[in-house]
């Protein structure tokens, strides 16, 4: 059963930004029922992922139930509150081991950047699951346009701390700003992308406008959010939830239903959008992304680099 | 103050009871209609739970209201110690049947995982205590039944406890309850407790 993401796909499998664009549009055409959009997604994302395909979350599910604690640890907290945050004008510093420091604006990489869809499951590291239809690019396109330094083992990445507009972060809650990290093969494999929208729309805020990242194997907190800065360096960087409580959180934090989280089981989640009724789902290794991240990993104990 | 007294004189406790109850429905006839969001499974599980915290420190503060304040709730506490075993029931069902579901799951969770094995250690302390809260109990046991009914001290520390535990990252709402119940016991020690002010 659990079949997911072919990695054998080239970029034209991928349903073209415009096209997906087009058809989001008819959908909304015919009355812009949320079952006919879904339907509309399921069947373009049948092209695209292969036979069994993954039925993506509403876009109320998506953009109401988020973890984005620099506006309060609540699930709707980022809904409420993340609108105030001013994600124009925006930039990304990249620097460190890159040919090409400084500050990128959003627009420059954008104009170098082609936006393709991929349509990911999300696992929280809660244990609850959604599956999101993303639009972005991959990560490694935008490290080859800074240029990354023979030498250079890890990317590190910082969200925005503004504490005018993140009333959470009036609580330390974790060491802000918020902080992550991937080695330099995971952040250049081709499933880790940069999202800079969902459901062919722009990020919306809470969702970590205007650029965050996405590596769909990880446990949800390690695709940051609202990214301002993008650091290549030659060690381990530090990451918040790590840094909060080593014990808990690793720096890999893969997807792994037979390593428990030390406060509860990782065996199973429990898929959002479902009601008050649905049956718990088995974790599938890596997020069911085995087959194109496994060897990333060759030769490591993952229980103890967990 | 009297006056208040006076009222709170009048108001049947059953109505307490009622009155107590119907969150419990209301709450999930919301998760029902997708009222609580969109994960009403956790939804469902925390209100309750809070809830059965909110009613376990009112229960705890009757004797300091009254000692402290003159506001008498004697009438209404076993009501509300009652409906607060009542909730702790609600959010380990939830717990059970709705969120884990699977039984092996849910033994590992409660052997392997301290803050529910704190949770559960909470509601099996519980338990007495509701199945006494009766006055034939009461005459029966004499003054045993207050021995026995100090068990609500331990109760009400792992019930803190437990929520404190399952926070992620520095949370404040879990401390403020921990403080207050822990707040609340200090006050029964021998020295303070000849404190009055009314």
């Amino acid at each position: 059963m659990a079949h997911r993401w072919k990695n054998d796909l080239t970029k034209e499998d991928v349903t073209p930004y415009a096209a997906f664009l087009n058809r989001r549009q008819i959908m909304a055409g015919l009355g812009g029922a949320a079952g006919l959009g879904l339907a509309g997604l399921t069947a373009g994302q049948a092209q695209a992922a292969g036979d069994e395909a993954l039925e993506p979350n509403s876009w109320e599910d998506v953009t109401s139930y988020c973890n984005f604690y620099e506006f309060g640890t609540g699930k709707t907290d980022p809904a409420a509150y993340a609108g105030q945050m001013t994600t124009t004008p925006w930039s990304v510093e990249i620097d460190g081991m890159v040919d090409r420091p400084g500050s990128y604006s959003m627009e420059q990489i954008l104009d170098a950047m082609t936006l393709e869809e991929r349509i990911y499951r999300f696992r929280c590291v809660e244990a609850w699951s959604m599956v999101v239809p993303w639009q972005g690019f991959e990560l490694a396109d935008l490290l080859d346009v800074a240029g990354v330094q023979d030498g250079a083992k890890y990317v590190a990445f910082e969200t925005l701390y503004r504490p005018s507009e993140m009333p959470g972060t009036a609580y330390k809650v974790l060491d802000w700003p918020y902080r992550e990290g991937l080695r330099l093969d995971e952040a250049r494999h081709p499933l880790t992308i940069m999202a800079t929208g969902i459901f062919g729309k722009p990020l919306p805020n809470q969702n970590g406008a205007p650029l965050r990242l996405v590596v769909p194997w990880k446990y949800g907190f390690k695709s940051i959010k609202s990214i301002v800065r993008i650091t290549l360096t030659d060690k381990e960087p530090p990451t918040s939830w790590n840094m909060a409580n080593p014990r808990e959180y690793g720096f890999y934090s893969n997807v792994n239903p037979n390593v428990s989280h030390p406060r509860w089981s990782q065996a199973s989640e429990r898929r959002i959008g479902g009601g008050l009724f649905a049956r718990r789902q088995p974790t599938l290794m890596f997020n069911g992304y085995e087959k194109e991240v496994a060897s990333l990993y060759e030769g490591m104990d993952l229980a103890r680099n967990f | 103050m009297q006056q208040i007294n006076t009222l709170l004189r009048r108001l049947p406790v059953w109505l307490v009871y009622v009155a107590g109850v119907l969150p419990a429905g209301v709450l999930f006839y919301q998760a029902l209609n997708g009222d609580l969001g969109v994960d009403p499974v956790k939804a469902l599980e925390h209100r309750y739970g809070e809830l059965a915290l909110q009613l376990l420190v009112l229960t705890l503060a009757v004797t300091p209201l009254r000692r402290l304040a003159g506001l008498n709730l004697m009438r209404f506490r076993r009501a509300i110690g009652l409906l607060c075993f009542f909730y702790v029931v609600c959010h380990l069902m939830v717990w059970l049947v709705l969120d884990v579901q699977l039984l092996d799951q849910i033994i590992a969770d409660i052997v392997k995982r301290p803050y529910i094995t704190i949770g559960m250690v909470g509601f099996v302390l519980m338990v007495p205590l509701a199945v006494t809260s009766n006055n034939m109990s009461v005459r029966r046991l004499g003054p045993k039944w207050r021995q026995l009914h100090r068990l609500t001290y331990p109760t009400a520390l792992l019930g803190a406890l437990h929520y404190v535990m399952l926070a992620k990252g520095f949370q404040l709402e879990p401390l403020i309850y921990l403080a207050l119940i822990g707040g609340l016991l200090v006050m029964r020690l021998p020295p303070l407790q000849k404190l009055r002010v009314v």
